[in-house]
């Protein structure tokens, strides 16, 4: 079999062709929103708030509402639990986290197994990009491009956001709103990636995208183009490898980025390599440019 | 004449602890103020509750006649972090934080015109780090990240600019080259408020001086302010470990 045919034959398939498109969509909107979370600071956020949506994704599949009207509703409750638990200063914010996503992931779970249903909702735990329907693809696509065009419209506003907030917040924007903002795409993109890897890795494409654009270069706009390239190719070459190998397909999504993720942390200008270069570089370094240790006298 | 910024018995409360206690204070337009006081002696606390990022339990602010929230829409109040609070891993060049200035007079996308872009060229030029713009922030030095960060400030066009320890990891040479940057801007009737441990940059960059423990211990001219028994009042020491301490050029010791 010729290589191209290695490409093709699984397009014969609708549920590929399906597949391969939801895929792209979650990789690149996932890639784009892990650009600021990495930054932010948010990689734990995007853990939780993508587990505490399952409640909220089970109840608006038993009411018949879109699914992506449950995960805010829950994304936002878990913000807010999240908030109130940590708000007496004894229990810390990673702690306040762990608690309140796990336990909205738990009361998913109990919702599933007491949920009647044709379809399988353990899927939406484990992800199964294979049986996604053509009505789940439109709607992937339009949560999709809502996300996508708010991330890129406010890009400015969000990269302040994380950069400086108390500059944003000292021009007269609201760093809170800014945030509420980001957590509010983080829900829908949610929605979106659960359908390709499922609840449990979601994190996965809510953060090695970005991390590993990250070690690529130094430009923000650069990231932006970077982290979706990556990721969607990394996608794509696991769907197609969990197809010729029969692998679990969200299972290999990952992986694959996990891999590169793996190799461009070696090997990149701020990977490990380049650290060690750049080490050396330093040591011959224009001491002009270098501050010095401050040597005044202080109060 | 509108004072630039008037303090009006503004206390703060985190918890139980008391930072600020019934400060009051007024600076006239077109001054450098230099704020000093050691550590948790509540300047960065001042400085926040003058932005608004914290909230006073009592008194009130009103920068040029406005409440806070009125003068930060209008871009008059200008920021320059700390050191240590700035990320310089941060994927941003120098001319994209120069940008950041303008933000508050764009549209809702923060796309630069024309005539943004000419003031953050401007102000790159001003604070002499055209060459510099396009390098990643954290490949600066710690005196010409201070500058972009003013540079900032001047491409806002803030009338008061607050810098939170500006000299803080900062060589000499850097040390001078802002505090020259200050003084223009003070000049043009800007209104320059720094928080500084820096006895020795004072006479230099300030106008006048507020010692700060708490409350205001002292307001007045730099060199009444550097007296050693001034000096201990604002630091809580007895006069003669001042004196010894700081010397007669006004030389600080570690607190």
């Amino acid at each position: 079999m010729s290589p191209l045919d290695l490409l093709l034959e699984p397009l014969g398939y609708e549920f590929m062709v399906r597949a391969l498109a939801t895929t792209v969509l979650a990789a690149v909107v996932c890639a784009l929103l892990s650009c600021w979370l990495v930054l932010v600071g948010w990689s734990l956020m995007g853990d939780a708030v993508s587990h505490a949506v399952l409640p909220g994704v089970v109840l608006a599949y038993v009411v018949g509402a879109p699914f992506a009207v449950g995960a805010l509703v829950f994304g936002l409750l878990a913000v807010v639990l999240v908030g109130a638990v940590r708000g007496g200063g004894r229990v810390k914010e990673d702690a306040a986290i762990g608690i309140v996503f796990t336990t909205l992931f738990a009361l998913g779970l109990v919702l599933v197994s007491v949920t009647p249903s044709d379809t399988d909702l353990n899927h939406i735990v484990f992800g199964n990009v294979l049986g996604v329907s053509t009505s789940d693809l439109v709607q992937v696509a339009v949560l999709a491009a809502v996300a996508a065009a708010t991330l890129l419209l406010k890009r400015r506003d969000l990269v302040l956001f994380a950069f400086d907030p108390t500059h944003a917040h000292a021009i007269g924007l609201s760093p809170r709103r800014l945030g509420a903002l980001l957590l509010g795409v983080l829900a829908v993109t949610a929605v979106v990636a659960l359908q390709v890897v499922g609840v449990v890795l979601v994190v996965a494409m809510l953060v090695i995208p970005g991390a590993t654009a990250c070690l690529l270069t130094d430009r923000f706009g650069r990231m932006l183009v970077l982290a979706p390239v990556l990721s969607a190719t990394s996608a794509v070459v696991g769907l197609y490898l969990s197809y010729w190998y029969d692998l679990a397909s969200g299972g290999m999504v990952v992986l694959v980025q996990g891999v590169v993720f793996g190799v461009v942390h070696l090997l990149a200008p701020h990977g490990v390599l380049g650290r060690r270069r750049a080490g050396r570089a330093a040591a011959v370094a224009d001491e002009a440019t270098t501050a010095r240790p401050e040597a005044a006298p202080v109060v | 004449m509108t004072p630039a910024l008037e303090v009006e018995h503004v206390t703060v409360r985190y918890g139980d602890v008391l930072a600020l206690d019934d400060v009051s204070l007024r600076l006239a337009p077109g001054r450098v103020c230099g704020l000093v006081g050691v550590n948790g002696a509540g300047k960065s606390t001042l400085l926040q509750a003058v932005t608004g990022t914290v909230r006073p339990g009592a008194g009130r602010v009103r920068v040029l006649g406005d409440d806070p929230a009125r003068a930060r829409r209008r871009g008059a109040i200008a920021y320059v972090p700390q050191q240590e609070a700035v990320d310089v891993t941060f994927p941003v060049s120098v001319r994209d934080v120069v940008a950041m200035g303008r933000y508050g007079r764009l549209g809702p996308t923060r796309r630069l015109r024309a005539a943004d872009h000419a003031a953050v060229d401007a102000a790159l030029e001003r604070v002499g780090l055209t060459a510099l713009a396009d390098r990643q922030v954290g490949r600066l030095s710690g005196g010409q990240r201070r500058r972009a960060f003013v540079a900032r400030g001047i491409a806002q066009e803030a009338d008061l600019l607050l810098l939170d320890e500006p000299f803080a990891g900062v060589d000499k040479g850097s040390e001078a080259t802002v505090v020259r940057l200050l003084r223009e801007l003070a000049a043009d009737g800007r209104t320059v408020l720094v928080s500084t441990h820096d006895l020795h940059a004072l006479p230099d960059l300030a106008d006048e001086a507020v010692l700060l423990r708490r409350s205001v211990v002292f307001h007045g001219p730099v060199p009444e302010a550097l007296r050693p028994e001034t000096l201990a009042g604002a630091l809580g020491l007895a006069t003669g470990t001042v004196a010894s301490r700081t010397g007669a050029a006004g030389e600080g010791a570690a607190a």
